[in-house]
């Protein structure tokens, strides 16, 4: 039984961590961009993000101002027995979100649509969201937070299979270059794109192939693979650095997510995970440890599994 | 660090201290600044309110953010991360802001047009300054010496709250217009603007239109 203190515990602290310590792959990656740069603001910018986030270390400061908007995933091992269940779980997650928006502190960003009431705590009706996964053969639960931007980068499409990967490559690059102008989508960014499955989750997929895959991981399909190569070599070539000034940093890598959609269309989202790409995460193992990490492995054969029946039913159902 | 001009200016800032600044140069603040973002522009200007405080208190640069802040229990403030929200927003507010502010820096991200610095900014004696990346946020935090004031905080919450801050080597920041009505950001997109045609080469547009690809709404979509 994974004791709820636990969960709330190590969600605090995962706010924190997401807030503050950018995750090494994005860094990485962006130090390989300082280093290609020719275009001299888009350099300074760079290297100046690279100041802000020594900055945010070592003050225990959020390294963005802005929060985004702070969500969670929750991928749940199929023998994991939680304290007080899912509610429980649920309300933790609630509660770390509020403590850690005051104790960061965080800016609480989330607002009723239409009133604009702000609780302070970035908690309210659906917010924060909370994403559900589940694992085969395992025991603990995994807490994934993300603080992604919350205004632009973002957009979808409905494309039909005659418009081809022609199609895709033009409405990644009107996205691009659109939200790259001035820098509204703050590249460069992990560029997400969720292509298929309907159209919600076309858009879900999208953003998490943005936000839980690190840079440099690459779609197990031999030929998505190459058109993740393909379109980060694309964005890059668009004569856009960082704040839409002269330069070739926009994608610090590209990803593509798939799901199956409907026979006549090909619907498509492209999301920009930005210059803070604020992800933490943690398992927690039945005894209620947590060890931490930032990539979240999200995406397992077994969340992109085809089959109807998995593991030994699938072996027995192939026989 | 780079070839980019570095400068420094004390606010409340002159004129000729303005006058001086270059599109695309560094600049850094000392002074007095105040947050107001889209909350506080419709109350002053939209439910007209005015502004909460006078120049003397306020100070005349306006960013165009809220802090990451918290309010501890025994009044004092938790400043943490700073960062700008995006400027083109308020280009509807601007004549009536000016006029009551009497603010002539704006601080912000991604600017506005280089007709709004030429209708609004130039007539006002006022710059806008961008923040960089947008997400220097610790490093701007760091800038913040002093909470002076917080208003409106009971009317607008913490992150639209007018927040009054001191700030020493607050920064950095780029020169997006200058006292002529400059752009920078129009400056470089003018540079890229050219290139972009040739990657779409050979590719078709979707076979589905949209409106907002077209104004006309009579125009058949598909």
């Amino acid at each position: 039984m994974i004791p709820l203190s636990s969960i709330q515990r190590t969600a605090e602290e995962l706010m924190a961590k997401a807030a503050i310590e950018i995750p090494e792959d994005y860094l990485d990656g962006l130090r390989r961009c300082a280093d290609t740069e020719k275009g001299d603001l888009s350099a300074f910018v760079i290297k100046a993000m690279l100041e802000n986030y020594e900055a945010a270390k070592e003050d225990r400061r959020a390294m963005c101002g802005d929060t985004g908007l702070p969500r969670w995933y929750v991928k749940i091992g199929n023998d994991a027995r939680i304290e007080g269940g899912p509610v429980a779980l649920e309300a933790a997650l609630r509660r770390a979100t509020a403590r850690a928006t005051a104790n960061v502190p965080l800016r609480p960003n989330r607002v009723h649509p239409l009133w604009r009431t702000d609780h302070n705590n970035n908690v309210g009706i659906n917010a924060p969201e909370i994403e559900y996964a589940f694992h085969p053969d395992a025991d603990w639960i995994e807490l994934t937070t993300v603080h992604k931007g919350g205004l632009f980068g973002t957009d979808y499409r409905m494309l039909f299979p005659g418009d081809g990967i022609d199609g895709i490559k033009r409405f990644y690059l009107d996205t691009l270059i659109g939200f790259g102008k001035r820098g509204l989508a703050c590249q460069p960014a992990i560029v997400g794109i969720g292509l298929g499955g309907s159209k919600d989750t076309s858009m879900v997929l999208g953003k998490q192939a943005s936000c839980l895959r690190v840079v440099g991981s690459r779609n197990p399909d031999p030929k998505i693979a190459a058109l993740e190569d393909e379109f980060k070599e694309l964005g890059n070539n668009i004569g856009m650095g960082a704040m839409g000034f002269v330069g070739s940093s926009m994608v610090i890598d590209c990803h593509i997510e798939v799901g199956y959609c409907h026979t006549g269309g090909m619907p498509m989202s492209v999301h920009m995970f930005c210059l803070s790409s604020r992800r933490a995460c943690a398992r927690i193992n039945a005894d209620g440890k947590a060890t931490f990490r930032t990539d979240p492995i999200w995406f397992t054969d077994y969340m992109r599994r085809e089959t109807v029946e998995w593991g030994q039913l699938a072996a027995e159902a192939a026989e | 660090m780079s070839d980019l001009k570095t400068v420094h200016i004390a606010l409340p800032a002159r004129t000729e201290d303005l006058r001086k600044l270059e599109i695309g140069s560094v600049a850094y603040l000392t002074g007095r600044v105040f947050t107001a973002r889209e909350g506080v522009y419709k109350r002053a200007i939209g439910d007209g309110f005015g502004m909460p405080a006078g120049k003397d208190v306020l100070g005349i640069t306006n960013f165009h953010c809220s802090p990451a802040a918290s309010i501890n229990p025994d009044g004092s403030y938790t400043v943490g991360a700073v960062t700008a929200t995006a400027s083109f927003r308020f280009a509807q507010w601007l004549g009536g802001w000016f006029k009551i502010s009497g603010c002539n820096i704006i601080i912000g991200k991604g600017g506005m047009t280089s007709e709004t610095y030429r209708t609004q900014f130039v007539p006002n004696n006022a710059i806008y300054l961008t923040t960089v990346g947008y997400g220097t946020g610790a490093l701007l935090g760091r800038g913040i010496k002093r909470v002076a004031g917080v208003y409106w905080l009971e009317e607008l919450g913490l992150a639209q709250a007018v927040w009054v801050l001191d700030v020493e080597k607050f920064g950095p920041f780029l020169v997006e217009s200058d006292l002529d009505g400059n752009s920078l950001f129009e400056r470089e997109n003018a540079k890229i603007a050219p290139g972009l045609a040739q990657l779409y080469a050979g590719t078709r547009p979707a076979t589905l239109h949209r409106y907002g690809e077209t104004d006309d709404k009579t125009k058949e979509v598909i």
